[in-house]
């Protein structure tokens, strides 16, 4: 009964107070109140202590608030007769574990402990965006935290495998007699990390904050909700992050105070144990809190049953598992069955629209040997032909059909698929292969997703695969001068030869106010939508959040201003935003939602912007790192001199042109710079300027301004010519 | 004819004591009423007016003598006006306790009582802010002050509504501005009532029938909703604790002490001079362990709540604990209180005291309750009290053994608490229950005790049947102690006598199936608690929609018609035991107990079988639920061969698991 737990949970919250205590103590003793403390990567401090008390914890001595906190919310255990109610005080000792192995956790990483290798230890923002994503969009359902090792490997590999299957994120935790599901899954060889959606956090229970206060980040990111406010994160928890715990053995008193932790925040709890007690009811968690199931075949069923989970199970017949989380998944050499292109052979994939009457819908069409009657050693011709049709299918539309290539193939267990158009390199594991995977699978399954996802402009779709090399040959020769047309019409299109504009609102749903306005010359700030996107999403779904925008008059061209854009965002911002610069970092910027992929920032002292990319965790010349911009920059709020844009934008003739342009831009991280160097040449020369990208600083010549400052005097920086940008 | 001490009550201890009664002979109040048989018929129909001075007049309900009285009013104006009276009766003495309250809290804030200090911050400010007064830079005190005088104003208000009246729904407030009964000001609406029934005033029985329920509305949303605030902000919000009922809580070597009444100022005083060491020194002296304080009553209820102080009983309890020859004293303050315990008084010991300057008693002490210095004179009391120890004759010492352990002191702030703890404060798991079809609904099983009755066994049984049922029970005043004595406020409870649904509620919470809400005014906690059910949502707007009832299956106080009034009134289907005093006129039975329902959202009915009763509720609920479209039942009930013993679900789950 459910007393019995409520009494592990507050004694297993008792010694993770203990322990925050005592660590404490010895942080005060040792490194002094004043130290400064927190965790890698995040904009949120202690983010648990930061959502549910509001407290900004920057040093030792802050802490001292949360762990008084902690002791004030562990109370009696119920006692075995005439106990007084125990819910509230259970569900207080879950807070209080979580908050207090949230201050242990920052006293490791003070005194700089080792995470475990292939353990993650600290989640950061930046990870948290990039899935926040996969989790607004649907591709990735939820997550589950699993503690403890299964009874045996094969349940352990079934276990991540089913969730695997339906793109929920396994967090693998805790250990029972030093052993956790990470080493059975080790001994197994399955294939860990963020790309497999298997991701091992910590072996100890202490570590399962990471988890936590990782999810709760999404309250205070996604949902915007305020540090402090802890009614609205946490109801935001319990209903848009579809997380759960997966318990395996007998569950200790540790586990039983950060279950109701979890279960505070929503998360049911499903033990695989007959010794667990249940507690039916619901009300704290949508459903049942916590559950048992023994039968493991039933373990992650029920789990999914039991937290709500909308998952959409992808109903392709092909041999192999077929979800999102397979996307990442790498195919080695020693598991190769066969490997298609890449740098040892021609490989091409190639979508074009046809007339009705010339597509069969359906047909899969293999020519040439297969998957099996090829020797593993050798690198064969691949050519992959998705001809299609449909009365809105327009030839413009065909790049954005084709690029999806990579999602659908990756999709499927034991496919890689890296690349593109003619680059492209395809793998298909043994796995794969003898569980009767055929190249014909690929046709399947692009046949299923184009239908599912584009359905409105595709009615028809066939696929015809050539592993012959005169027929790959052929397909090339074909395709070749699409691919170039269609670069030519893409890098082609200016703002100035389209009237409309698209706009994109998907992130309204964690900032209401944002509105991203898509231009041919300035792609969406997540990277991910383009204007012929826009263009796409809005004949494929009217209604959506995708619509058209009339420019209508021109205000201000410069700063790329028009009255139609103005009224349109005006609208659908809440009335929150009533002008727009589309070119413009200073004034009227659009405002961002906090998906962009990089953050322009003005730089005031040499007279120009530096980018700060998403992946950069350094420290930059304006004294903050990205995370802590981030908070300031997103949530739909027009901040002038910040503004969060797309990787590409920063080619753009657009980028930033009301106030120069490129010649503004004084430093980037390294990275960022040596990855889109070809674009920001060809712009910069474009300008007028030579060797213009050497001159832009990097974290390795300097992350504060004067250190940038001096360098820019030296390399003759542009930035330095143009007008006063405040 | 003698009824059999079994006949009599329930209760072992009662049992007991009443056999020592009878051979020590004693009167008790059973004895005199059925010295009383039989009792007059034209009062128990209600058709008997002495309202004028050309009466008294009663009208033949055989309809062969007069059918109408010397003004002419009918059987039907009678029994409405009469009922109307006690109406505003009842309605007058809980919020006369409520101004009392006031007052003790206005002294308070401003300095002039002693021994008491405002306990129950957060909810003083939470009040403030509801009535929006200014809390900037305030000090409890200063901000008391305000809301006492705020509170004070209510009583006398001559404009507009009571402050409470926007706590209650919106459809239930409508339906009280088309029946033209929102309560305006507690003074004015009671004085209103009575005048309404003074000879010649009101004389259509539909009009004084809604005129019962304004009078009850100003005691349900005015006085004792004032009452019960105001007494959690100065002597602080009851949290649940443990504490035991019945006469086995009295201690033979102790000097014990009763309270006895409904105010909770001088009680609370008495706790706290109960631990002097003036008086625990004295205790020694006198040659007692220590001093036991013990209350009857919804005074017992108050202390109980706050300080865990034991229950010796509830209503009739009043004399049995005399009969125990092992009280010292009983203080009493006011209401429900005998004059016969002078009698008593004097072939044992006890001194009872009086102390309100509201309720005088011939042969009892008077030492008036005063509040400047309360502290000394609840001192003073109690060691008058520890001094009365050497006048106590052991041969005429007998405690009963009986008393049950309970968990007592819920709130509707409090369960917020128990359901989500400090985090995620909610009703929704409650609410979820209900809607699950784990729990069928709530019920507030409520009132007194009367001779008329077998002593609480209306309360058991009706609670019993319908704990079987997966109905929450939750109570007040007499109802709760009846229970508590019977062991079903225990946590341990569940098990024994609740059905699956609401054990795995009680099990998941760690609640007793049966919630003691404190004492008779507190059952505008219940009301409260309705208000917070509706909110969460999903349950309805509307008291009318939700799954909820009533009942008072002993009732015999005026002050149970107002609170059965306030409760129907606001739109909660209510089970009274004997039916209200209004037989004697087939039109006034008929609309509370059906037509009431279209202008009010809910009826009356009146079964004195306790299981019928239930099963009226049980219906009710059914039906409420089937309106709102909610889940049919999660389990069946538990079968009734199956209460009293443990639940052996977890062992035959296990089985079924292998």
């Amino acid at each position: 009964m459910s007393r019995e737990v409520m009494s592990a949970v507050i004694r297993g919250a008792r010694g993770f107070v203990r322990e925050a205590e005592e660590a404490l103590q010895a942080a005060l003793e040792a490194k002094g109140p004043e130290q400064e403390v927190g965790f890698p990567g995040t904009a949120f401090y202690l983010p648990m202590a930061c959502a549910l008390m509001g407290v900004e914890a920057k040093k030792v001595k802050d802490l001292e608030a949360i762990v008084e906190h902690c002791k004030s919310l562990v109370g009696m255990e119920p006692t075995e007769k005439m106990w007084l109610p125990y819910l509230g005080r259970g569900l207080d000792g879950g807070v209080a574990a979580l908050l207090a192995q949230e201050v242990t956790c920052a006293i490791r990483y003070l005194n700089e402990e080792k995470i475990e290798a292939e353990h993650t230890g600290f989640i950061s923002d930046a990870i948290l965006r990039e899935l926040g994503i996969q989790l607004v969009d649907g591709r990735m359902p939820g997550f589950a935290a699993i503690l403890g090792p299964a009874p045996t490997n094969k349940i352990a590999v079934d276990t991540v495998r089913e969730l695997q299957q339906r793109s929920i994120l396994a967090f693998l935790l805790c250990n029972t007699d030093g052993r956790s599901m990470y080493d059975q899954l080790v001994e197994e060889g399955v294939e860990m990390g963020w790309n497999t959606y298997i991701v091992p956090v910590g072996r100890d229970t202490t570590s399962a904050i990471y988890v936590l206060n990782w999810a709760m980040r999404g309250a205070l990111t996604f949902g915007g909700h305020k540090k402090g406010d802890y009614e609205s994160c946490l109801r935001y928890c319990r209903e848009r992050i579809f997380a759960f715990g997966l318990t395996f053995g007998p569950i200790p008193d540790d586990w039983y105070a950060v279950g109701a932790g979890a279960i505070v925040m929503g998360f049911p709890v499903i033990s695989d144990h007959a010794s667990t007690p249940e507690v039916r009811p619901t009300g704290v968690t949508t459903y049942e809190a916590l559950i048992r199931e023994t039968d493991h075949s039933k373990l992650v069923p029920r789990a999914i049953e039991v937290r709500g989970v909308k998952v959409k199970v992808e109903e392709i017949d092909i041999p192999v598992a077929y979800a999102a989380a397979f996307e990442g998944e790498r195919v080695r050499r020693e598991d190769m069955q066969t490997q298609y292109g890449g740098k040892y052979s021609n490989a091409v994939e190639f979508l074009r629209s046809r007339e009705s009457d010339e597509v069969e819908d359906g047909r899969v069409e293999v020519i040439g040997p297969d998957l099996d009657e090829a020797s593993p050693d050798v690198s064969l011709d691949l050519g992959i032909l998705i001809e299609v049709a449909g009365r809105k299918m327009r030839p413009d539309f065909e790049g954005i059909l084709e690029r999806q290539l990579h999602r659908y193939l990756n999709n499927a267990m034991g496919v890689m698929h890296i690349a593109q158009r003619d680059q492209l390199w395809l793998r298909v594991s043994k796995d794969a292969c003898e569980a009767g995977f055929r190249l014909k699978h690929l046709g399947t399954i692009l046949h299923a997703k184009f239908l599912e996802e584009y359905g409105g402009i595709v009615d028809k779709v066939q696929v015809t695969v050539y592993t012959e090399a005169d027929k790959v040959a052929q397909l090339l020769q074909e395709a070749g001068p699409a691919f170039d047309a269609r670069d030519a019409r893409v890098r082609g299109m200016t703002d100035e030869s389209v009237d409309t504009f698209y706009s994109c609102t998907i992130c309204q749903s964690y900032a209401p106010n944002h509105v991203c306005v898509i231009t041919p010359e300035r792609l969406g700030l997540c990277g991910a939508y383009n204007w012929l996107d826009g263009q796409a999403s809005h004949e494929i779904n009217p209604t959506g959040p995708n619509q058209p925008i009339k420019k209508g008059q021109p205000i201000d061209p410069k700063r790329g201003e028009w009255k139609g854009v103005n009224d349109f965002v005006y609208a659908h911002s809440n009335r929150a935003t009533e002008q727009f610069s589309a070119y413009s970092l200073m004034e009227n910027p659009m405002t961002s939602c906090g998906c962009f992929e990089v953050i322009v920032a003005i730089l005031p002292e040499c007279n120009g912007v530096i980018g700060v990319s998403r992946e950069y965790q350094g420290e930059t010349p304006i004294g903050m790192p990205f995370s802590t911009l981030a908070g300031s920059v997103g949530g739909g709020a027009q901040t002038p001199g910040f503004v969060g844009v797309g990787r590409l934008y920063l080619s753009s003739r657009k980028f930033v042109s009301a106030e120069g342009g490129l010649p503004r831009l004084v430093w980037l991280p390294k990275e960022l710079k040596e990855a889109i160097r070809p674009q920001l040449e060809a712009r910069a020369k474009e300008m007028g300027f030579e060797n213009f990208v050497d001159k832009i600083a990097d974290e390795t010549i300097a992350t504060d301004s004067d250190g940038v400052m001096a360098f820019l005097e030296k390399v003759e920086h542009p930035a330095f010519t143009l007008d006063p940008l405040m | 004819m003698v009824s059999s001490k079994k006949e009599r009550s329930v209760d072992p201890a009662a049992q007991e004591i009443l056999g020592i009664a009878a051979q020590e002979s004693q009167q008790v109040a059973y004895d005199r009423y059925e010295a009383m048989q039989p009792q007059c018929g034209y009062g128990q129909l209600g058709i008997c007016c002495h309202n004028c001075n050309m009466g008294p007049c009663r009208v033949d309900p055989f309809g062969d003598g007069p059918q109408e009285g010397i003004c002419g009013a009918s059987a039907d104006v009678i029994v409405a006006r009469n009922l109307a009276r006690r109406s505003a009766v009842g309605s007058a003495a809980h919020s006369d306790h409520g101004r009392d309250i006031v007052h003790l809290l206005l002294s308070t804030a401003r300095g002039e009582s002693q021994g008491y200090s405002i306990k129950g911050v957060v909810k003083l400010r939470k009040l403030a802010r509801e009535w929006g007064i200014g809390i900037e830079d305030a000090t409890s005190a200063q901000l008391a002050e305000k809301v006492a005088e705020a509170a004070l104003a209510e009583f006398g208000k001559q404009e507009g509504e009571l402050r409470f009246v926007e706590r209650a729904p919106q459809k239930v407030r409508e339906r009280w501005e088309q029946m033209g009964v929102t309560p305006g000001g507690v003074d004015r609406d009671i004085v209103g009532v009575l005048h309404s029934t003074n000879m010649g005033g009101s004389n259509e029985a539909l009009h004084l029938l809604r005129n019962c329920v304004r009078a009850g509305l100003a005691d349900g949303w005015g006085g004792s909703m004032i009452a019960t605030e105001l007494s959690d902000i100065l002597l602080g919000e009851p949290q649940p604790l443990v504490s035991e009922a019945n006469l086995g809580v009295l201690k033979e070597d102790h000097v014990n002490i009763l309270v006895h009444g409904h105010e909770p100022g001088l009680s609370d005083a008495l706790v706290t001079a109960s631990q002097s060491p003036k008086v625990l020194a004295a205790c020694e002296k006198a040659g007692a362990k220590g001093l036991q304080l013990a209350g009857i009553c919804c005074t017992a209820n108050e202390i109980l709540m706050r300080h865990g102080v034991p229950i010796a009983g509830n209503f009739l309890h009043q004399e049995f604990a005399l009969v125990t020859g092992a009280v010292e004293m009983m203080v009493v303050d006011i209401q429900c209180i005998f004059p016969a315990l002078k009698d008593l008084a004097r072939h044992y010991h006890t001194k009872v005291v009086s102390t309100s300057p509201k309720a005088h008693f011939e042969g009892f002490q008077h030492i008036e309750f005063d509040e400047s210095r309360a502290l000394d004179s609840a001192e003073e009391i109690l060691l008058a009290g520890v001094e009365n120890f050497a006048n106590r004759d052991p041969e005429k010492v007998h405690i009963p053994s009986d008393k049950s352990p309970l968990v007592a002191g819920f709130t509707t702030e409090s369960i917020f608490d128990h359901l989500g703890g400090r985090y995620r404060p909610s009703y929704r798991p409650l609410n979820n229950g209900i809607m699950e079809g784990r729990l069928r609904g709530v019920v507030g099983v409520v009132g007194c005790n009367t001779v008329k009755q077998c002593q609480d066994e209306g309360h058991l049984e009706m609670v019993k049947e319908l704990l079987r049922h997966d109905v929450l029970i939750v109570q007040t005043g007499c109802s709760a102690i009846a229970c508590g004595k019977a062991g079903l406020l225990m946590p341990e409870a569940a098990d024994l006598y609740a059905g699956r649904g609401l054990k795995e509620i009680c099990d998941a919470v760690g609640l007793p199936p049966c919630l003691h809400l404190g004492s008779c005014v507190d059952n505008s906690r219940i009301l409260t608690a309705c208000i917070e059910i509706c909110r969460e949502g999903g349950l309805g707007e509307d008291f009318a929609d939700l799954p909820v009832a009533g009942a008072a299956p002993e009732w015999m106080s005026d002050k149970a018609i107002a609170i059965g009034f306030y409760v129907v009134g606001s739109g909660v289907f209510t089970v009274t035991g004997d039916p209200l005093p209004v037989l004697g006129s087939p039109m006034v039975k008929e609309y509370l107990t059906d037509g009431m329902e279209k202008d009010f959202g809910a009826k009356f009915a009146f079964e004195s079988d306790p299981v019928k009763a239930a099963h009226l509720i049980i219906d009710h609920l059914d039906s409420k639920r089937e309106a709102l479209h909610l889940d049919s039942m999660m389990y069946e009930p538990r079968p009734v061969e199956t209460v009293g013993q443990p639940l052996q679900l977890e062992a035959a789950e296990a089985v079924a698991a292998g």
